[in-house]
């Protein structure tokens, strides 16, 4: 009944966070913190969960599935559900139910604290938003991360990281030269405002260690892409200038870019600034007769002939192994590098050496390689203690163990439907 | 001030450019006081880079200085003399936190490694940022944010999948970085509370990278599958993608296109969309029946609704699709969310006065909080509070104060 005991102490050993959050953003933020040793109970109603019924043909889009195979219990088994969940708990609670916002009341009242992703206008619907939870649990810290933030005329709007990130000015800093501005090919804006927000969740629990307050963190994940960008728009204000979309290019540095290499879509990125770098390459590359010319001499000279500079470039990588070009300009001391896919980044001597990635063994899943925790503590170092939990898996514990509910009374809601161990699939 | 979440705690920042710089400023919006460590004379290399006013380069008017470093105090000390090192060693002593992002293995050649400066002060919490981090065979390497972008596999599934791979979005790569060691500092001091001892904290800017993109990361390890640049779309689900549109009359003033962005995924989405265009029947056709089917075809797609878009403007077709819960938005560029409403409307810009650089406004943090809210004051001149840092916290006199900077140690 009890859950797995952890093996070494965390730096969030003995806090509590009930986490509401759904997709990227949020669960991103609560992985972190369950990394380092909270306990984050994740909360789902069964509806919400039924998305994560797919068929087989939808696995294979996806490929998240092992081996494309849904099995019988798709739920359980989509391997990036289990990355974002791994070191949780998980409930299900249907909280458009009085028993199931009873049970969740009694939750928060023994929790430090709460995270939801909703749109604005859900928790309030509920009957559960920071002024009825704050009279719960005066030291309740709950963080709230709507997309455009609780008020403003956009505050209504429906959005994910792939709107945010145009709307945001991230977009307008990636392009071809000369095109328009290019969405990031990750929904960048979802892991960023996840980090803004465990960094405000973790300030807050610092400072209810000091005066035993709680606090509403309102996060507005539209915000977090202009944050990332301030130099940008301040930059903007005081030249006058919008930055130009240049591709690879570099304002300081050429040559600067990512250049083919040999073999199916391999690339090399390769960046020269100084005069003892650009004296540096053009030894890796042989010392080439066009390298000695007058139209590369300077700076200045490389970068106004950047066309004529980049074509010889990629003839000489061209047929090179994007590696060996990588390796030999780093002991030149140019800074290159693999433009890795993900095969090739699971595989990255350096990452594996370091340790970063963590191999997680999930009883419906198999065991899978995930990225680790870029939060290396030398004492109190973030771990994985616990596989990513099955839907439902820690009812026993929630509610039995924690709010002192009988067997019974556990099966009762089961029987209620309050609670259940399989997704309500939606009809579409 | 009086207030904040961090009140009371002593920060060196020992950071130069972007990564250390962040996360020292979001220490500082908390109520730290965040000591800034510049060499003397040159000062921190953002300082250097700008945009600057008029395009004029000045070391106190650089935009990325002066953005990544709000409310700090600015102390000079020259790190590579030996007076300097030991300056830095008694600070230490009276720090709770320090932050550098210097190549590994600079700090230990100072003398200045964890090491050295926790057998000072135990208690001390020190964070180094740097770009393939502490340990392991890239540990030299040297990189750039292409380079970080590249090696940590964001680069390659941006682009156009039949051209070369994407970089930018300014200086992303550090920016995680120092989001991150935010985080393990302040998870840090929480242990520390409960420890009493502080912790060294190594952050790589590739790892932070690297930890930001799950779904390529996760359909690798589950079915060997690789995710390709899509082009300006989303992967696997359309239209999540830029289209250009009608053009406002301010924007056509200025030869700009108009551009809206949608994001749509969910097949409910997907047909009422389609209804608002008028091309419901379109969903009938096989290859269009849903988000999925019709990122197989999105040319042909993009080829039928690409007029209706041409005929609205960004606003009317924004304000449509939200009226029906369709995920669409604005396309700007870091001129055009200066006059955001939304952003306006949640006070997100912040104007602060600097002696050189005016009046501007700064994006604050993407959050509000009920208690203890960020304060957001200006950047510190190079070496302006030298002289109350080290008689303030070290009580050195007007004769040390003057044989350092005659010896050009501060």
């Amino acid at each position: 009944m009890t859950v797995m005991p952890k093996d070494a102490a965390g730096p969030l050993d003995g806090v509590r966070i009930l986490d509401l959050s759904r997709v990227w953003a949020g669960p991103h933020a609560t992985r972190l913190m369950a990394d380092l040793g909270a306990e984050v109970i994740h909360i789902t109603g069964r509806r919400l969960a039924g998305r994560r019924t797919v068929t087989r043909e939808i696995a294979e889009v996806l490929g998240t599935y092992p081996d494309n195979e849904p099995g019988e219990r798709p739920w359980n088994r989509n391997v990036l559900n289990i990355d974002m969940s791994r070191n949780k708990l998980d409930i299900t609670l249907e909280l458009d139910t009085e028993r199931g916002v009873g049970l969740f009341k009694r939750l928060v009242e023994i929790s430090d604290v709460l995270i939801e992703n909703y749109s604005p206008r859900v928790m309030p619907n509920l009957g559960i938003d920071y002024p009825v939870l704050k009279a719960i649990n005066p030291g309740i810290i709950f963080c709230s991360m709507p997309g455009y933030g609780p008020t403003g005329p956009y505050s209504h709007f429906v959005s994910y990281g792939t709107t945010i990130d145009p709307h945001s000015g991230l977009a307008s800093m990636m392009g071809y030269p000369g095109e328009e501005p290019h969405m990031s090919g990750n929904a960048y804006p979802d892991p960023a405002s996840g980090m803004f927000a465990s960094g405000a969740i973790m300030t807050a629990l610092f400072r209810k260690r000091r005066t035993g307050k709680g606090q509403l963190i309102a996060l507005a994940q539209a915000e977090s892409g202009a944050a990332l960008t301030g130099e940008a728009s301040l930059g903007y204000q005081l030249s006058g200038r919008v930055p130009a979309r240049m591709g690879n290019r570099h304002l300081r540095k050429a040559p600067h870019g990512a250049y083919p290499c040999a073999g199916d879509d391999k690339w090399v990125a390769i960046a020269v600034g100084s005069e003892r770098e650009w004296t540096g390459f053009c030894e890796v590359i042989g010392n080439p007769g066009w390298s000695e010319g007058e139209r590369f001499a300077t700076l200045q000279d490389r970068l106004r002939n950047q066309n004529e500079l980049d074509q010889h470039v990629r003839d000489w990588t061209r047929d090179q192994d994007a590696y060996k070009v990588m390796e030999r300009m780093q002991e030149a001391g140019i800074a290159a590098g693999v433009v890795v896919n993900a095969g090739e980044l699971m595989n990255d001597r350096h990452l594996n050496e370091r340790g970063f990635f963590w191999k997680i063994d999930h009883p419906e899943a198999g065991t899978h390689q995930h990225a680790g925790q870029p939060i290396r503590l030398s004492e109190t170092p973030a771990r994985n203690y616990r596989p990513a939990p099955t839907l439902g898996q820690h009812h026993d514990y929630v509610l039995g163990e924690l709010l002192g509910l009988s067997a019974d009374e556990i099966d009762d809601l089961e029987q209620a439907g309050v609670i259940g161990y399989e997704p309500l699939v939606r009809e579409r | 001030m009086s207030d904040g979440a961090l009140e009371g705690l002593t920060v060196l920042d020992l950071s130069h450019y972007v990564a250390g710089a962040y996360c020292g400023k979001l220490l500082a919006a908390f109520g730290a006081e965040v000591i800034k460590v510049e060499p003397p004379d040159v000062g921190d290399g953002a300082r250097r880079i700008g945009p600057f006013p008029d395009d004029l380069p000045d070391p106190e008017a650089s935009a990325l200085y002066l953005y990544l470093n709000t409310g700090k105090k600015g102390l000079t000390l020259d790190l590579w003399s030996d007076d300097g090192a030991a300056v830095l060693k008694e600070l230490a002593g009276h720090a709770d936190v320090l932050v550098e992002n210097f190549a590994p293995g600079v700090m230990e050649s100072l003398g200045l490694d964890y090491p050295a400066l926790s057998a000072i002060n135990p208690r001390l919490v020190m964070a180094s940022i740097s770009n393939f981090g502490q340990s392991g065979p890239y540990r030299d390497y040297r990189a750039d944010t292409m380079v970080e972008m590249a090696l940590s596999g964001q680069m390659y599934v941006n682009g156009d999948p039949e051209r070369e791979p994407l970089s930018s979005m300014g200086y992303q790569p550090a920016y995680q970085a120092a989001l991150y060691a935010y985080s393990g500092i302040v998870a840090a001091l929480l242990a520390r509370e409960r420890d009493g001892r502080g912790q060294h904290v190594d952050i790589s800017i590739q790892e932070s990278m690297a930890s930001e993109h799950q779904f390529t990361l996760n359909r690798f390890t589950a079915s060997g599958g690789i995710r390709m640049r899509a082009g300006n779309r989303y992967g696997s689900v359309h239209p999540t993608t830029i289209y250009p549109c009608k053009a406002t009359n301010g924007k056509a003033k200025n030869g700009k296109k108009g551009l809206v962005s949608l994001g749509i995924s969910d097949p409910g989405q997907y047909v009422l969309f389609l209804e608002l265009l008028d091309m419901a029947e379109l969903a009938d056709d096989p290859r269009f029946a849903n988000p999925q089917a019709c990122a197989q075809n999105y040319v042909e797609f993009d080829e039928l609704v690409r007029p209706w878009f041409m005929e609205h403007t960004a606003e009317e077709i924004v304000h449509a699709l939200q009226d029906n819960r369709i995920p669409a938005a604005f396309v700007n560029d870091v001129s055009e969310v200066l006059d955001d409403p939304q952003y306006a409307s949640r006070g997100f810009w912040k104007e602060i006065d600097h002696p050189v650089a005016g009046t501007r406004r700064y994006a604050s943090l993407p959050y509000h909080v009920s208690e203890a809210s960020p304060t957001y004051e200006r950047a510190n001149l190079l070496g302006e509070h030298t002289d109350e840092v080290l008689a303030g916290k070290l009580g050195y006199d007007d004769k040390r104060l003057a044989q350092l900077r005659d010896g050009g140690v501060i």
